[in-house]
């Protein structure tokens, strides 16, 4: 039982340490599309590996109901799926319109 | 479409629903099974040329070889954060971006949904534009060496047109 709460803990740790640098990366890059690549990227692994930390934490501690561990899956599937693609929609749309982007020595926007 | 086509697509989306509806309620007594069965019926008969169009060809080879790409894929994923993490947090944030654009020699909407959001998720690439016609990717690189992937080393185009067998 120990072993399974140290797993889960490095898990929900690496998510958060993940989850972070998105945050870090997002107000350390300089424009628009370089912010999306910290963001989107991270938030994709993180929520992720949280989310099978929690499976397997809920598969150790509430065997009765596994139902709610292939939820869980579930939901990491969709979010692989739909976290890229609203990725490339939001920097489709803002080349569409025209942003330039940031070239290096050029000040950060 | 043919009829084998479209009896083929309506199979296959009452099975997915109805399966969907399973796992989310959890109750497996007649009359939530009925339910389902009556709801994913309706879905069914509304959408059922929206999941599949048609019967591809060499279905079966294409989703196990679709199956092997997934676990290379999430290891490129981990490499993707780690190298974005790296270049967050290195005091001089070695970032010079980018656009690429680059021509394949893929066709289907299928391959081409995977490979955009492949690019998406692996190191420091996002798909900006795809042009359906002459298979062509334009797409924004975080860096030289990650621009260099698509262009030189061409492994995902590679990887991903085996999977879909459209060389």
């Amino acid at each position: 039982m120990l072993l399974i709460h140290v797993v889960v803990a490095i898990l929900l740790t690496a998510g958060m340490f993940f989850m972070f640098i998105g945050a870090i990366g997002l107000l350390r890059f300089p424009d628009f599309y370089t912010r999306l690549h910290a963001t989107g990227k991270c938030d994709t692994l993180g929520e992720g590996l949280i989310i099978v930390g929690l499976i397997i934490y809920h598969l150790f501690h509430y065997p009765r109901t596994p139902l709610v561990a292939v939820k869980l899956l579930l939901l990491i599937i969709f979010i692989f799926i739909a976290n890229p693609t609203a990725i490339h929609a939001i920097v489709k749309a803002a080349y569409r319109r025209g942003l330039k982007p940031w070239k290096w020595g050029e000040e950060r926007r | 479409m043919n009829r084998g086509e479209k009896g083929f697509g309506i199979v296959v989306t009452f099975c997915t629903t109805f399966l969907f509806w399973l796992i989310l309620s959890g109750f497996f007594d007649a009359f939530h099974l009925i339910m389902g069965g009556i709801c994913s019926a309706i879905v069914t008969f509304i959408s059922h040329g929206l999941l599949v169009k048609g019967k591809g060809k060499k279905m079966l080879p294409k989703s196990l070889r679709f199956l092997l790409y997934i676990p290379w894929e999430l290891w490129q994923i981990v490499l993707a954060n780690v190298d974005v993490a790296y270049r967050v947090l290195h005091p001089k944030m070695p970032i010079d971006p980018l656009i690429i654009e680059f021509e394949t020699s893929l066709r289907g909407d299928f391959a081409f949904v995977t490979l955009a959001n492949s690019i998406t998720l692996t190191p420091g690439t996002i798909t900006i534009f795809v042009e359906p016609e002459k298979g062509k990717f334009w797409v924004h690189a975080l860096a030289k060496e990650h621009a260099q992937a698509h262009l030189v080393d061409k492994t995902m185009q590679r990887k991903v047109a085996d999977v879909f067998m459209e060389w």
